[in-house]
């Protein structure tokens, strides 16, 4: 990947939108490598046409998530699990 | 998570080409420093452009903005936005790249350029709780021109380090030559790997993968390791 990538840092305004928790701070385990690790360590590509977040492990595609103008698309089929810390 | 309005206040000048704005949000909830900003504004014609912005200081509603030339948003937010003016914002967002005062940690902050904005509001947070937690900040920036929040950075604040490291010119006399981080700057202005620190690295991509790959070669323990990357704005 030679294009500049941001990471999933920037995804918590998106993401704010359908998810009540912030998911960045998530541990998110990676469908291809088996890699975990928090969201926010994704390497992301966008914002268009729509976010791709990739492992920063085996570089397989996590998660994408496309914006329209009146629905958003959260593809995870690249995320086995996702840990999301709530309190006790 | 909705849009807000947020009103322009006031503008303090950093550098040349940077400036910190300051918003009136109507019910802010507060933020953890670290966090940032979805920033939206719309045109006449209903264009609308996005950028995210790390929210400077510990309590009010602050944003340094970097102008970065052609850029779709920075540009008005350093050079035509006027007190009284308003845009869409949406946060605070983020809940990874965060430091919260009850952390005991030593904390070591590394930022190059802009990337110091989320380090900065975490020393801010720092001093507004009276947090003993020892830190160490290691700025990279170009040259002593491009250097935010100067004089506040100049202040004594008791267990804060500070060290810059400037990459295309220093000031006359520096011992260090100018040059990207290195190994050394990590090594001697950081902490020990034995002392599990809390490192946060923020900057450009290109910068903040460097700096990480130093950390992990110093033994710093991926999951003590945070990274927040900067795009062009």
């Amino acid at each position: 990947m030679t294009t500049e990538h941001l990471d999933g840092n920037a995804l918590a305004g998106p993401l704010a939108e359908i998810f009540s928790v912030d998911v960045t701070a998530a541990t998110g385990r990676c469908a291809s490598c088996g890699l975990s690790g928090p969201v926010a360590s994704l390497r992301v590509y966008g914002p268009a046409p729509g976010f791709v977040a990739r492992c920063p492990g085996c570089d397989e595609v996590v998660l994408r998530l496309v914006r329209g103008p009146d629905a958003a698309w959260l593809d995870l089929r690249g995320a086995v699990s996702l840990r999301v810390a709530l309190p006790e | 998570m909705r849009w807000r309005t947020a009103t322009l206040t006031g503008v303090r000048e950093e550098t040349p080409s940077a400036r910190t704005l300051v918003f009136d949000v109507p019910d802010w909830p507060g933020h953890l420093a670290g966090q940032h900003v979805d920033v939206r504004l719309t045109a006449d014609d209903g264009y609308t452009a996005q950028r995210s912005y790390s929210l400077a200081a510990a309590t009010a509603f602050e944003l340094t903005v970097e102008r970065v030339p052609d850029g779709e948003v920075s540009p008005y937010l350093t050079e035509v936005i006027e007190p009284g003016d308003r845009v869409e914002i949406r946060g605070p967002v983020g809940g990874w790249f965060v430091w919260r005062p009850e952390n005991k940690s030593p904390v070591l902050l590394v930022g190059g350029g802009s990337g110091i904005v989320p380090l900065m509001a975490m020393i801010r947070a720092r001093r507004q709780a009276g947090s003993r937690a020892p830190f160490r900040l290691l700025y990279s920036l170009r040259d002593p021109l491009r250097r935010y929040y100067a004089d506040e950075l100049r202040q004594p604040d008791p267990g804060l380090d500070v060290a810059y490291l400037y990459t295309r010119a220093a000031p006359e006399g520096w011992a260090r030559p100018p040059g990207r981080i290195l190994l050394d700057d990590l090594a001697e202005g950081g902490w020990p790997a034995d002392f599990e620190p809390d490192c946060y690295v923020c900057g450009p991509t290109g910068f903040v993968e460097a700096a990480a790959d130093l950390l992990l070669a110093l033994g710093h323990a991926p999951g003590r390791i945070r990274t927040e990357r900067f795009g062009p704005t």
